[in-house]
């Protein structure tokens, strides 16, 4: 009951401080040139003045629509290291935590009113900002990608991923080292995951293996990739998926996660608010 | 004056100290927050808890919620082991670090404590209305709290604490950033809790207003109880007034027996009168056939006996 109330606390936070309002009209914005965008793509035509064929077009259209969830997806966890890192700390710091922590509420249940708060807000985020992107590619081009739910839902993965890790640094570093701390292993995760394909394409097992690693250690890469097969065309897997040469490129992707990586995925979430629960708990306040 | 504390401990839920400390003993690292305090607050009195900066006194009020976790040593409040959580619902607690949510309103601030002590949601308009009347914040419910001056803030977190029907309420400097007019305002609420038997831990170092409202004091330096009692017992008596003429052989003898007489101005002053003896002494005085004009108590103020005590015990570490 408790972390609910956390819970919404955190919600109304975020619309009090205008950070649903800024993130909603931003997006609003890009979403309406991305429209425009789209719309002069179906417009294009070969160097000799001749049509591109549907295929192709639908193929260029799943490409541009991959970068444009990219950059989603990027500023998707970008704000959730930014409002996720000083969630904790920065009530530790000001003295807010103090008169809450004094009423009859576990620690665990602040942890988790903050992690729910601010997962649904990460979830609300993706649902709009995809649903909306969608719509305006279907109406512009006509192209509709093979997965919108797990599109969905690998987005919001990834946000929830980097979101848990950032409230985990939050308990013990300021608001500022944790979200630094937290886009660095995300970046260094994404190289990771890049670095993998290029070991396997190389037969490098030592660089496969280091980007295994770090997609495990920190699953976000693997969460992007898998949103990533969920856009595009069922055709262009089929085709160029048969060949090695593109599994180097962050923007393709021959197949998703495995059932066994998911559950890892969940299994690091709920470890990692554990250890949130935990260091919390032990926290002189 | 008493020191340390009196009777066996308890953890029994039916104990009738309000806070029950043994030892309790904090460290960080190699610094030493507190030092073995020991002491009882009873239930419905107000106890001041004073000391210099540094002494240990919000470390020893974060031990007694949970906020922190002693190195040694032994907490009870209200009957169960510090920072219980049942109890932490008959616990009202104003941080000497007030920080509220800028981003609420007061009445909501206000409406989420209500929701964070469990208590009837049905109480909650009388809840909040009743504490904003308390702390003098009616008409400002529906604004938000960093449009709120200093001692605003600090009345809003004096209301957080009121909230619910406390049995214990913690004020850790309460009235840091308050006027005259908020200090006089909190006074009178302490007053008031006192009146409906809760207790009162305050915890400051503005030795008067501990004076004009406390029941029982604790003197803390350096983590450690220097003395502890009820007020009078701490102060003491500091003795007697009394102005006189023709004052004979005989009766200057009857005030030496009494203790250390000292003339100045036409005033004699007797140490270590009690107030139970002045008047034999004045009788005796008469009797002998001087003449009285004027008897006064002297008695030593807080702040006086809050220096010596402080003063003697830097000076017992210096040696």
């Amino acid at each position: 009951m408790a972390a609910l109330t956390i819970a919404r606390l955190t919600i109304r936070e975020a619309a009090r401080r205008k950070l649903l309002l800024a993130l909603a009209v931003l997006t609003v914005i890009v979403i309406g040139l991305t429209g425009w965008g789209f719309q002069h793509l179906t417009t294009l035509t070969n160097p000799d003045g001749s049509q591109i064929p549907a295929d192709e077009l639908r193929l260029a259209t799943s490409q541009v629509l991959v970068l444009v969830e990219f950059m989603f997806s990027g500023v998707l966890a970008l704000s959730a290291v930014v409002v996720a890192s000083p969630a904790i700390s920065s009530e530790l710091e000001s003295g807010v935590a103090l008169s809450i922590l004094a009423r009859p509420v576990g620690r665990y249940q602040v942890v988790l009113g903050k992690w729910l708060g601010l997962a649904a807000l990460i979830v609300v985020y993706v649902v709009a900002t995809t649903t909306l992107e969608l719509l305006v590619v279907d109406v512009t081009t006509g192209y509709v990608p093979p997965g919108p739910v797990g599109l969905a839902a690998y987005l919001s993965g990834e946000g929830v991923v980097v979101m848990s890790l950032a409230l985990l640094i939050s308990t013990r570093l300021s608001g500022m080292t944790a979200g630094v701390i937290s886009l660095v292993l995300f970046f260094v995760a994404w190289i990771g995951g890049i670095a993998g394909a290029i070991g396997e394409v190389f037969g490098s097992g030592a660089i496969k293996n280091a980007g295994t690693i770090t997609q495990l250690l920190l699953p976000t890469d693997a969460l992007w990739r898998g949103s990533v097969y969920e856009l595009e065309p069922v055709l262009y897997r089929d085709v160029l998926g048969a060949t090695t040469e593109r599994a180097g490129n962050p923007f393709f992707v021959q197949s998703p996660p495995s059932g066994v990586f998911l559950a890892w995925s969940v299994c690091w979430v709920v470890l990692i608010v554990s250890l949130t629960v935990w260091s919390l708990h032990r926290r002189e306040v | 004056m008493t020191s340390g504390v009196a009777g066996p401990l308890s953890s029994h839920p039916d104990d009738d100290a309000a806070v029950r400390t043994l030892e309790l003993t904090k460290h960080y690292g190699d610094a030493v927050a507190l030092a073995g305090l020991t002491m009882v607050v009873p239930r419905g009195e107000v106890f001041g808890f004073l000391g210099p900066n540094g002494s240990g006194k919000t470390t020893a009020v974060k031990l007694l919620l949970g906020l922190s976790r002693p190195t040694g040593g032994e907490a009870w409040v209200l009957g169960r082991p510090a920072g219980h959580r049942q109890t932490r619902r008959n616990v009202g607690y104003l941080p000497e670090l007030f920080r509220y949510q800028g981003w609420l309103s007061a009445a909501e601030v206000l409406g989420l404590h209500c929701r964070l002590a469990g208590i009837e949601r049905v109480e909650w308009p009388a809840q909040i209305l009743g504490a904003l009347a308390t702390v003098g914040l009616t008409g400002h419910e529906s604004a938000r709290v960093d449009t709120f001056s200093k001692g605003m803030q600090q009345r809003l977190g004096l209301g957080v604490a009121l909230l619910g029907t406390p049995e214990l309420v913690i004020l850790d400097e309460p009235t840091s950033a308050l006027d005259p007019v908020g200090r006089a305002d909190t006074r009178a609420i302490i007053r008031h809790l006192r009146d409906r038997g809760c207790a009162v831990f305050l915890n400051s170092h503005l030795l008067g207003e501990v004076e004009q409202i406390c029941d029982r004091a604790a003197v803390v330096s350096d983590g450690r109880v220097l003395a502890i009692g009820r007020l009078d017992e701490l102060l003491g008596s500091g003795g007697v007034r009394l102005r006189l003429t023709g004052l004979t052989d005989e009766a200057r003898a009857a005030l030496s027996r009494r203790g250390r007489v000292v003339e100045h101005d036409g005033w004699f002053v007797v140490d270590g009168v009690t107030a139970e003896s002045v008047p034999d002494l004045v009788a005796e005085v008469v009797a002998s056939g001087a003449r009285v004009y004027a008897v006064e108590p002297v008695r030593q103020t807080l702040e006086e006996r809050f220096l010596t005590l402080i003063d003697t015990d830097r000076a017992r570490w210096r040696h």
